[in-house]
C-alpha cells in the first residue's frame, strides 16, 4: 500500500458489444494466468477425497477397454482390426475419446458451477470452458503412460511420423471438444436441459465414432457422412499415428478438420453473444 | 485533474422474468412452445391493434435509464436511492459484471470491489493456494501476488494455517483471508456496496476503514449505502438515483437533503408498483407494507420504548387455501431476529386458512421494549406451507430504532445484540 501510481492505468471502455469485434480474444490472453490457475485448481481438486485418486484416469479407459474386448473381440462379435491386437486397438481410441467426453462433461458445467464468480466479477468468461477442456489433458497424459506400456507389451512400434501427427490429432481433438463445449456451456447457462441431454449426446456420439470398431466396416456410400463427425477423424488419426492402421490423412480427414473448426468458430461467436447476459440469466 | 470514470448515457434493460426468476431457469420447452405459437400471437396482436386495443408491452424493466456522469480521479462519490433505483446495477456495469444495453462507460484503471471477497475460493485448497487463485480471478498478475503475499498473510492473521485447506478454517479466518486478498488488489477505482455487504459488524467496519484508507491515498471510490450518516461522513459528493435515472448530483449534504425531502427515501412504507411484482407470484399481489408508530402515523424511525405496528396489504386475484402471510425481521447485517405469520394462531388459521379473492390487510403489533438501537430489515413472505411460495421479498422495507427511553440509557454506550428487552431485575442482599 506504499506505491500508488506504479504504472499508467489502462483505460477500459464498457459498451454493448456487437458482432465479431466482441470476440475480444486479446482479453483472454491478458487473463492467461487465470486460465493456468483454473486448470491447476481443477487438477488439484478433481480427485480430492477419493480413495483411488488419479488412478481413476487409468481405470476408466482400462475398464472400458476390457468390456469392449469381451464384447467385440469374441463374446458377441469379432471386430476386424487389421491384425492389431484388439486391446491396444481399442485403448488407442479410448484415449482421445476419454479426453473428449471429460472435456464436455466438465466444460458444459463450468459456467453454472462457477456462477458466484460470474455474478460478482469481471473476467473473460471464456476462461472457464477453456480451462476445463485443457485440464483434461492431465488425465490424458496419465492414461497415455498405460498405452505406452501396452505398446511395449504387444511390441507395436509407431512410425516416425507419430512425432508430428500425434500432437496435431490431439490438437484436433481439443479444438473439437472446445467447440462443442462452448456451445453446451453457453446454452447451459440459460437452459439446464444440457445436463440431462449430455449423457445421451456422448453415448450417441460414441456409437458413431470408431472407438470399439474399425472405421473400415462403414460402407463406402456412408463414408462421407461418417467423416462429418470430427471425432472419427481424431480416432482414425490416433490409430494411424500410433499403430500404423489405415491409410493416413485423406480427404475425409480434411472434412473432419473443416467441421471441427466450423464448430469452434460458431461456438466462439455464440458464446460471446450470450456472454453479455450470463450474469443476468445464470 | 483527470477523469477516472466517464459514464455516457448508459441504460440497462432487464427482462422481468429473468431478473426475478432466481429459481426458475429458462426451459427449452418454453422456447419451443413460444416459437410454435408466435405466429398465432402475432396475428392476434395485429387483430387487436386494428381493433384499437392496447397491446401489452413486453415484460422489460429499465434498471438504468440514460445515466450520465463524470468522476474525477481521487474523488469519493456517494450513490443513494431506494431499493430498485439501480444503484447495484450501476456498480455491476462499472465493474463489467454485466453489459449495459445502451451507452458507454470509460474507466481509467482497474475496478475493484469489496464485494468480491472469497470469490473463487475452493474449500479443498489451502490458504496459500486460494490466495493465488483468488488473486488471479481478481486480475492480479502472479508477480504481483508474490510481492504482496507476505503482507496479505500478515493482514489476514492466519499465518500458521496458511498451508491448511480452507475448509478447516473458522468462518472468521476464512473471511479475513478473503478480505486480505481483496484489500490488497489496490485498484485505481474501488466500488463499495454497503447494502450487499456480508459479514459481521467487525468485518463491515474493516471494509469501511479500508475504504477510508483508499480514499486517503487519492484513489477513486464509489460508495452505495442506505445509511445517510455514512454517506455524509465518507463522501464529498453524491448522486441520487430514482427508478434507474440520475435525478440529482450535488455536494453530499445537499444531495442527502434532496433525497430525504423528495420523499423517496425509506419512509416506513413500501408500495409495490405493477412492474415490481413477478408474474410468477399470481394470484398473490403485494400492495403496500407500512410501519406505524403508536399513534398510527407511518414512520421510518420508531422508538424502542413504544410499540409499533406492521401492516401488509395485498390482493388475492383468486381464492387461496392454506395461505400464510408474514414477515422475517432481520438486522441490516443479515442476522434473523424472528419470523412470524398471520395464521400462526390456530384460530386465525381456521378462519383464514382458505381465503376468497379480494383485498386483505394482515396487521400485527410489536410490543414496546423489544429492539435495540439500529436499523432493521423487514422481509415479507406469502406461501402455502409445503405447497408453494407465492411471493417473497427478503428486504421489502427497513426502519430505524431509536433507543431514547430504553432501559440502561444512563450509560452512553452501544449495547450489543439486536434486542433490548426491559427485564424484571431483582437485587437481593443475601448475606
Amino acid at each position: 500500500m506504499t506505491e500508488i501510481a506504479r504504472h499508467e492505468p489502462t483505460t477500459i471502455y464498457i459498451k454493448p458489444s456487437t458482432g465479431l469485434t466482441a470476440l475480444n480474444l486479446r482479453d483472454l490472453w491478458t487473463y492467461r494466468e487465470l486460465v493456468f490457475f483454473m486448470i491447476w485448481r481443477d487438477i488439484k481438486v478433481r480427485y480430492k477425497q477419493t480413495l483411488l485418486g488419479a488412478a481413476w484416469a487409468v481405470i476408466q479407459p482400462l475398464m472400458t477397454m476390457l468390456v469392449f474386448n469381451f464384447l467385440f473381440n469374441g463374446a458377441i462379435a469379432k471386430v476386424s482390426t487389421d491384425g492389431i491386437p484388439y486391446p491396444i486397438f481399442a485403448f488407442t481410441a479410448l484415449l482421445p475419446w476419454g479426453l473428449f467426453t471429460t472435456a464436455l462433461n466438465q466444460a458444459s458445467r463450468s459456467l453454472t458451477s462457477n456462477n458466484n464468480m460470474i455474478t460478482k466479477i469481471y473476467f473473460p468468461r471464456l476462461v472457464l470452458p477453456v480451462a476445463s477442456v485443457l485440464a483434461g489433458l492431465v488425465d490424458f497424459a496419465i492414461a497415455f503412460v498405460i498405452l505406452i506400456g501396452l505398446m511395449l507389451y504387444y511390441k507395436v512400434t509407431p512410425a516416425w511420423n507419430v512425432l508430428w501427427a500425434l500432437p496435431l490429432f490431439l490438437l484436433l481433438a481439443i479444438i473439437t471438444a472446445l467447440g462443442v463445449a462452448l456451445w453446451l456451456s453457453a446454452i447451459n447457462v440459460k437452459y439446464r436441459d444440457v445436463n440431462y441431454a449430455l449423457p445421451f449426446i456422448t453415448q450417441f456420439w460414441l456409437f458413431v465414432t470408431p472407438v470399439a470398431y474399425s472405421a473400415k466396416i462403414i460402407s463406402a456410400k456412408w463414408q462421407v457422412v461418417y467423416s462429418l463427425n470430427p471425432m472419427a477423424g481424431v480416432v482414425n488419426g490416433f490409430r494411424w499415428a500410433l499403430l500404423g492402421s489405415g491409410s493416413g490423412p485423406d480427404a475425409a480427414l480434411w472434412v473432419s478438420v473443416g467441421i471441427s473448426v466450423l464448430v469452434m468458430i460458431s461456438g466462439l461467436v455464440y458464446f460471446r453473444n450470450m456472454e453479455r447476459t450470463f450474469a443476468d440469466t445464470i | 485533474m483527470t477523469t477516472a470514470i466517464r459514464v455516457d448515457s448508459i441504460s440497462k434493460r432487464y427482462k422481468i422474468g429473468a431478473a426475478q426468476g432466481k429459481f426458475r431457469y429458462g426451459m427449452l420447452r418454453d422456447v419451443l412452445v413460444d416459437g410454435i405459437t408466435a405466429p398465432v400471437r402475432m396475428a392476434r396482436a395485429l387483430v387487436r391493434r386494428s381493433n384499437g386495443e392496447k397491446v401489452v408491452p413486453d415484460n422489460y424493466i429499465w434498471a438504468l435509464n440514460d445515466v450520465s456522469f463524470d468522476l474525477e480521479e481521487g474523488r469519493v462519490l456517494g450513490i443513494v436511492g431506494r431499493n430498485g433505483a439501480g444503484k447495484s446495477t450501476l456498480l455491476k456495469v462499472l465493474s463489467r459484471v454485466t453489459e449495459p444495453t445502451k451507452g458507454t462507460v470509460t474507466v481509467r484503471g482497474r475496478v475493484g470491489s469489496l464485494l468480491e471477497v472469497g470469490t473463487g475460493f475452493h474449500p479443498e485448497l489451502t490458504g496459500r493456494e486460494n490466495i493465488y487463485m483468488n488473486g488471479a480471478i481478481l486480475g492480479m498478475k502472479r508477480a504481483e501476488i508474490d510481492r504482496k503475499f507476505d503482507e496479505m498473510v500478515d493482514f489476514s492473521e492466519v499465518g500458521q494455517f496458511i498451508d491448511t485447506p480452507v475448509k478447516r478454517y473458522s468462518s472468521g479466518m476464512y473471511l479475513r483471508l478473503a478480505f486480505a486478498v481483496a484489500a490488497h488488489l489496490e485498484p485505481e477505482i474501488l466500488v463499495v456496496d454497503e447494502v450487499l455487504a456480508v459479514g459481521d459488524a467487525e468485518f463491515q467496519r474493516k471494509c469501511l476503514g479500508k475504504m477510508g484508507d483508499v480514499a486517503q491515498q487519492g484513489r477513486t471510490v464509489l460508495f452505495v449505502s442506505h445509511n445517510m450518516s455514512a454517506i455524509l461522513r465518507l463522501t464529498q459528493e453524491a448522486i441520487v438515483l430514482k427508478k434507474g435515472a440520475l435525478i440529482k448530483r450535488a455536494p453530499t449534504p445537499e444531495a442527502v437533503d434532496f433525497y430525504l425531502a423528495s420523499g423517496q427515501a425509506e419512509t416506513g412504507e413500501r408500495i409495490w408498483g405493477v412492474e415490481e411484482v413477478p408474474v410468477a407470484s399470481a394470484p398473490f399481489r403485494p400492495v403496500t407494507l407500512r410501519i406505524k408508530d403508536r399513534t398510527g402515523k407511518v414512520v421510518d424511525t420508531v422508538r424502542s420504548s413504544e410499540p409499533l405496528s406492521v401492516e401488509f396489504e395485498y390482493q388475492l386475484d383468486a381464492p387461496l387455501t392454506g395461505l400464510r402471510v408474514g414477515f422475517y425481521l432481520s438486522t441490516m447485517r443479515g442476522e434473523y431476529v424472528f419470523t412470524s405469520f398471520d395464521t400462526d394462531d390456530a384460530r386465525l388459521y381456521e378462519q383464514f386458512g382458505a381465503r376468497k379473492a379480494g383485498r386483505y390487510v394482515s396487521r400485527c403489533t410489536l410490543p414496546a421494549d423489544m429492539f435495540n438501537e439500529g436499523r432493521y430489515s423487514l422481509g415479507v413472505n406469502a406461501s402455502s406451507f409445503g405447497v408453494r411460495r407465492y411471493f417473497m421479498d427478503e428486504n421489502a422495507l427497513s426502519f430505524n430504532v431509536d433507543v431514547s427511553g430504553a432501559p440502561g440509557m444512563q450509560w452512553p454506550e452501544m449495547r450489543v445484540g439486536p434486542i433490548r428487552p426491559r427485564l424484571d431485575w431483582k437485587i437481593e442482599k443475601v448475606d
